[in-house]
């Protein structure tokens, strides 16, 4: 008698720990509704909100229109693309959800796919570039903040070697290189940016390694592209300087951490909300920058001068102000790593470019793996 | 012409990533001899990661979260040893159980520590010695939990095969009839030697997020768990080859940035398949060469019921 309570008590703890295991992939908040007319937004994160960056950052924009806009939301998070996504949109549709946000360019073609089920709900997919009826696209220009950080690295570097600590060979991946590079070009035109690949989003101990192996080669600025924010606390270990991403990440390195290049997408939500309660929603292709917030660096470290801040605040008031085009940096002449003249004087690069774009510009050293 | 400063940097961080691999392996070395096979290592490394962190958050003394870094992997272990040894259960179903349980246990616990900032174990300089050009950098310049993991694997190699507790671990894992019959409680030597083991691999974790990332994240030990698991195999059982191997395994792991960094272009993604290409070799030279020395315990992963015939 005594085993077969063992057996039972036995299959209900594997029973609660299966359970407990799928109830990590798929979580959902409801909040008290509000006495307004009420709106349902739903998100589908592509990663757990825990990563402290990507996804991090749109769960801090779900939670603001939520806040201020009375929006009744959800959210589904560690979805795998290309897997579990098209279940995982559809139910919330079927729920009733107003409006689906999906977070991560491999939701797109089940977004899309759903979205012709669910004509009367509002789709919006970030990052990629298929759009329909009732399915809109957003994302942030964040090279132009890329590139505001490169002007603050070039500036405090004084080996002249800045190294960048890069996750997957993508284009948006590259056009942040890039743009960085730009910023450190034209303050510094001797100073290189040596590029390690680690092949991850979020593996910290990688990424810190990675970044340590920069350091050891003599770079003295350490850029990311990751979610973790490991290579800041590489650099602040060995006493260099660091550029964050996707959030304030001052707290990991107090010392070494000289600015990030920073996402709000809270204000890209609130656009799209404040469409949906008033009815106004169209399906638009949203891709903002630094003029409307949603792409912005953050504070600067006590050791950047006046005079390096003073040159990111005119080059950023250029984009308020509308002088130079949205796609600024990247307006010729603009030079590969061959010495190839990519882009003529004067010449635009095009969002359709910048987009696909597949090569690196000349002070940037290293390869982009073949995909 | 090999760059020295390089070489130096590379073997630096090879025992830096090699570290958390080492005290795993040590840790599921220990529980296999005994016949026990935990194949819940991720679950229980990212345990003890997440157990150190909050309580060195909350008690302001890293080592005291690698102490209960330790336990959490402990308690872990002994949900598998309840399992496998007491109900005779499969071992394999309630190892993999233990990986989503502390996946998700952890991802649900640690959501409020995420973004914290703990109190770490840093790297110590020994005086003197740690001056020495690159020997000074690859050897002496680590953290003391980088140290105690040589040394632990130096007093296991001892344990193992020099004590009368080693001799009954492995005669329990490789024949538990005849160990019974010595009068060898087959039972509660699997217990000690399965929660000794969780407890070194709860340290690993540990080490994983107070002494090399330093942070906490949501499956932050990606993978490391699993490759523990082959490294096992790789040294056959042996606590003096699992330095090796582990050191081996960090080093693949950030060969490439090395190289990166020093303007060699590889493919990251052929340097990614390495240590798994590594363990396929050496899982083949194990099959050919049926030597003892490379041979797992006769009785891994049989559950031991008195008087049953095989």
């Amino acid at each position: 008698m005594k085993g077969r309570y063992l057996v039972l008590i036995a299959l209900a703890v594997i029973a609660a720990g299966l359970l407990s295991g799928c109830a990590g992939e798929e979580k959902q908040q409801v909040t008290t509704p509000s006495e307004k007319k009420e709106i349902k937004a739903a998100f589908v994160y592509v990663s757990p909100i825990g990563d402290a960056g990507w996804t991090y950052s749109h769960d801090l924009g779900r939670q603001y229109i939520e806040k201020n806009y009375g929006v009744k939301t959800a959210y589904a998070e560690n979805v795998a693309e290309g897997g579990d996504d098209e279940r995982v949109i559809r139910q919330f549709a079927e729920q009733g959800y107003d409006v689906i946000f999906t977070t991560s360019f491999g939701f797109m073609d089940a977004t899309i796919t759903v979205a012709k089920d669910f004509p009367d709900k509002i789709f919006e997919h970030c990052s990629g570039y298929k759009t329909a009826e009732n399915v809109g696209t957003y994302f942030g220009r964040m090279y132009q903040a890329r590139y505001l950080t490169g002007i603050v690295a070039g500036s405090m570097t004084t080996t002249n070697k800045i190294g960048y600590v890069a996750a997957v060979p993508i284009p948006e991946v590259i056009r942040g290189i890039n743009a960085f590079a730009l910023g450190v070009k034209k303050v510094n035109p001797d100073a290189k940016i040596y590029v390690v690949w680690t092949g991850t989003w979020y593996d910290p101990a990688k990424e810190k390694e990675a970044a340590i192996s920069l350091i050891d080669k003599g770079c003295d600025v350490i850029a990311q592209h990751q979610d973790s924010p490991a290579a800041q606390q590489a650099a602040e270990e060995r006493g260099v300087y660091s550029i964050g991403y996707h959030t304030d990440m001052s707290k990991f390195a107090p010392k070494a951490h000289l600015t990030s290049a920073v996402w709000n997408w809270s204000v890209i939500y609130s656009y799209i909300i404040e469409q949906v309660i008033q009815g106004t929603w169209k399906s638009e292709q949203i891709w903002w920058g630094i003029e409307k917030g949603v792409v912005d660096i953050s504070p600067f470290n006590d050791a950047v001068p006046e005079e390096v801040r003073k040159m990111v605040e005119e080059e950023k008031q250029k984009y308020i102000k509308g002088e130079v085009p949205e796609q600024y940096p990247f307006v010729g002449p603009i030079y590969d790593q061959k010495g190839n003249l990519v882009k003529a004087e004067g010449e635009v690069m095009t969002d359709e470019d910048l987009l696909s774009m597949n090569f690196f510009v000349d002070n940037v050293v290293g390869e982009i793996p073949a995909s | 012409m090999i760059d020295p400063g390089l070489l130096a940097s590379l073997l630096a961080s090879s025992i830096r990533a090699g570290t958390p691999l080492l005290y795993t392996t040590l840790g599921e070395i220990i529980t296999e001899r005994s016949g026990v096979l935990n194949l819940g290592l991720e679950g229980i490394m990212i345990t003890g990661a997440f157990t150190g962190f909050a309580v060195s958050l909350l008690t302001g003394n890293p080592w005291l979260g690698v102490l209960f870094g330790g336990i959490a992997g402990m308690v872990l272990a002994f949900v598998h040893a309840f399992f496998s040894i007491t109900l005779k259960a499969n071992q394999s179903i309630t190892g993999l159980m233990l990986v989503l349980l502390g996946l998700g246990i952890t991802g649900f616990l640690g959501r409020n520590y995420i973004g914290e900032v703990a109190f770490y174990i840093d790297p110590v300089k020994i005086p003197v010695l740690s001056d020495i050009p690159y020997i000074g950098e690859i050897l002496f310049s680590h953290d003391p939990l980088a140290y105690i993991a040589v040394l632990l694997a130096a007093i296991l190699w001892f344990i193992l095969f020099r004590t009368r507790y080693g001799l009954e671990i492995i005669a329990v894992g490789e024949k538990p009839e005849a160990a019974d019959s010595m009068g060898v409680n087959v039972d509660r030597v699997r217990y000690i030697a399965t929660l000794l083991g969780g407890f070194l691999v709860g340290v690993g974790g540990a080490y994983l997020s107070l002494a090399y990332a330093k942070l906490w994240t949501e499956g932050m030990t990606a993978g490391r768990g699993w490759i523990c698991l082959a490294l096992v195999i790789f040294s056959g059982w042996m606590p003096q080859r699992a330095v090796l191997g582990a050191y081996l395994f960090g080093g693949l792991d950030v060969l490439s940035f090395k190289l990166q960094a020093a303007g060699v272009g590889v493919s990251y993604h052929l340097m990614k398949m390495v240590p798994y290409v590594v363990t396929i070799v050496v899982l083949l030279f194990s099959v050919i060469r049926k030597r003892v020395a490379f041979g797992a315990p006769a009785a891994l992963g049989v559950p031991y019921i008195r008087g049953k015939k095989e």
